[in-house]
């Protein structure tokens, strides 16, 4: 669990981070979201004391993060960034065996654990593990950047908009695989973003931070459906909320059992927006629902989706 | 293959140039001779070509060995939180140190330390240290933000992200500013003669003094092939730092 009370950092007169608390529970994917320069990154840096802070107190699971030696607190969380920060004359594999090092594991444990998240990130450790940083893409950086974070095995990982850099369809594939990591491994992930939509997609629970203070804290649903200021709802898509809606909530809950329709189903875990698109796409309102399986539970109208 | 390629590197061949002449120089009498008629004893002879060098090479390899240490230590030094606020004065002594001529350096040497290869060391010195420290800086200032903040917030300390990650990024620049001072030193080391170092100048400057054309030619020519073969050594030294890259943490 992560606990961050009341804390304030100001450089001279300007204020960063205002009297901000925020508790992140275990297991969590906790997204900090807002605009350019509303202190969201300076927060997370706080944690690992990249960044000082003037004033309150930012527990890790109970220990006060300023008792412990800032090095010996690194190296128990893990660190992704936007720019990777990939070190330019190591190869991937000590890159990635970065921390491990440091920690003075045994050389075969080192070994096994790079290959592991080789293959965790979905890049064959023979083709990859002796390549160097700048022989990659940056997609592949990336998910090098990410291995090296998860390398020592941390409870807690800070995330600094890390797929801001990479192109739409390959941000898709690797918010896939942190989610898929995150839900396997129950790692706390704390994770920066100001894109909505990124949020939306990996977020358990959303911070929205505006000029260093928590504008509002819900889980994604939470937040479209009751935006808590005309920022939120502002800064969360004003009009656009209704699409964001219709993305987090899923064709089964929308359902009318036992009715028929024609057409290629939908599978009942659709988003309803995706429901919308196949609506659009098909010029029709009305189409039938299945199950995982392939069995049918029903139909769906194009009046139901914004029910 | 390997002995192709070894046949065909410029380096070996302005080395075996290098090596005849300093070794034959005498065997070459006749030809001077010939270009030099009125020249009567047209090889220089006081002392060998090979005691010049040695001494030559000594005195720029003690001046430039201390101007990287120290070069490069003030250059980590004002580049660490504790010394930034020494980085202007750290540019300024160098910056002195390379305007102030080294003529200067030495007529301002002699008197305080005396004639022979000391007082030229330390002109050679001062001449070599800003390279060195200009080019530290630039290599230190030249490590991507990103890489520091990952290093930092990987957990690794201070010491451990200066010799693992500075340091071998900024090994190339590092190498690249010896390789200036040592260059210019091994021209330099010639005015070395006229304060009673023994150096290649010395035939240069007992040429001019005595109206001996040869034997300025005989001096200038080893040092300008000396530097040269430096130079070549070094930039090989240079693609062989950038193809092996450093293994993590001393290992």
């Amino acid at each position: 669990m992560i606990e961050i009370d009341r804390v304030s950092k100001a450089y001279d007169t300007r204020v960063v981070v205002d009297d901000l608390s925020l508790s992140v529970p275990e297991g969590a994917f906790c997204v900090l979201l807002g605009p350019s320069g509303c202190g969201k990154s300076t927060i997370l840096r706080m944690i690992n004391r990249l960044a000082p802070f003037d004033a309150g107190v930012i527990r890790v699971g109970g220990e006060d993060v300023r008792e412990v030696p800032p090095e010996i607190l690194r190296r128990r969380i893990g660190y992704a960034i936007q720019a990777t920060g990939l070190f330019p004359h190591w190869r991937v594999e000590d890159n990635i065996a970065t921390v491990p090092r440091l920690l003075g594991w045994p050389r075969r444990r080192v070994r096994d654990r790079v290959e592991e998240l080789l293959q965790l990130l979905r890049l064959d450790p023979e083709t990859y593990r002796r390549k160097y940083p700048h022989q990659l893409s940056g997609g592949e950086q990336q998910r090098v950047g990410v291995a090296r974070a998860l390398a020592a095995d941390p409870d807690l990982l800070l995330m600094d908009e890390p797929f801001g850099a990479l192109d739409p369809v390959t941000r898709l594939a690797l918010q896939g695989e942190v989610l898929r990591i995150q839900q396997q491994t129950k790692k706390t992930v704390i994770f920066v973003t100001h894109d909505i939509e990124e949020a939306l997609r990996l977020a358990s629970v959303i911070a929205i931070v505006e000029r260093g203070r928590l504008a509002q804290w819900g889980t994604p649903l939470d937040i479209l459906e009751n935006p808590a200021s005309a920022f939120v709802a502002e800064f969360v898509g004003g009009e656009g909320i209704g699409l964001h809606l219709l993305a987090l909530r899923k064709v089964a809950d929308r359902l009318r059992p036992d009715e028929t329709a024609d057409g290629e189903p939908l599978p009942s875990e659709t988003s309803l927006r995706d429901a919308l698109a196949a609506m659009t796409r098909r010029r029709t309102d009305r189409l039938p629902v299945v199950d995982a399986a392939g069995r049918p539970l029903g139909a769906i109208t194009l009046g139901d989706l914004v029910r | 293959m390997r002995v192709r390629d070894a046949l065909a590197s410029p380096v070996l061949w302005v080395g075996v140039l290098f090596v005849a002449l300093l070794v034959g120089m005498p065997e070459l009498r006749p030809v001077f001779h010939w270009a030099f008629p009125a020249v009567k004893e047209p090889v220089f002879e006081r002392t060998s070509f090979v005691a010049l060098w040695l001494s030559h090479a000594g005195m720029v390899a003690a001046a430039s060995l201390a101007a990287s240490i120290i070069g490069v230590g003030l250059a980590v030094f004002a580049t660490r939180p504790a010394g930034r606020d020494f980085r202007p004065i750290v540019n300024v002594l160098a910056t002195i140190g390379q305007t102030f001529p080294p003529a200067a350096v030495l007529a301002l040497a002699v008197p305080a330390i005396g004639f022979g290869p000391e007082p030229t060391i330390v002109a050679l010195f001062l001449y070599g240290l800003l390279p060195v420290i200009e080019n530290a800086l630039a290599g230190l200032d030249g490590v991507p933000p990103a890489v520091r903040d990952a290093a930092e917030g990987m957990g690794l300390s201070p010491w451990q992200m200066l010799r693992d990650v500075e340091l071998p990024l900024a090994m190339p620049a590092i190498l690249a500013g010896v390789r200036v001072s040592v260059t210019i030193a091994i021209g330099t080391a010639t005015i070395g003669s006229t304060v009673g170092a023994l150096t290649l100048g010395t035939p240069i400057f007992d040429g001019l003094a005595g109206n001996k054309l040869p034997f300025v030619i005989q001096g200038a020519v080893l040092v300008a092939l000396f530097a040269i073969l430096t130079d070549m050594l070094f930039a090989r030294l240079d693609r062989r730092l950038r193809a092996l890259p450093e293994t993590p943490f001393g290992r």
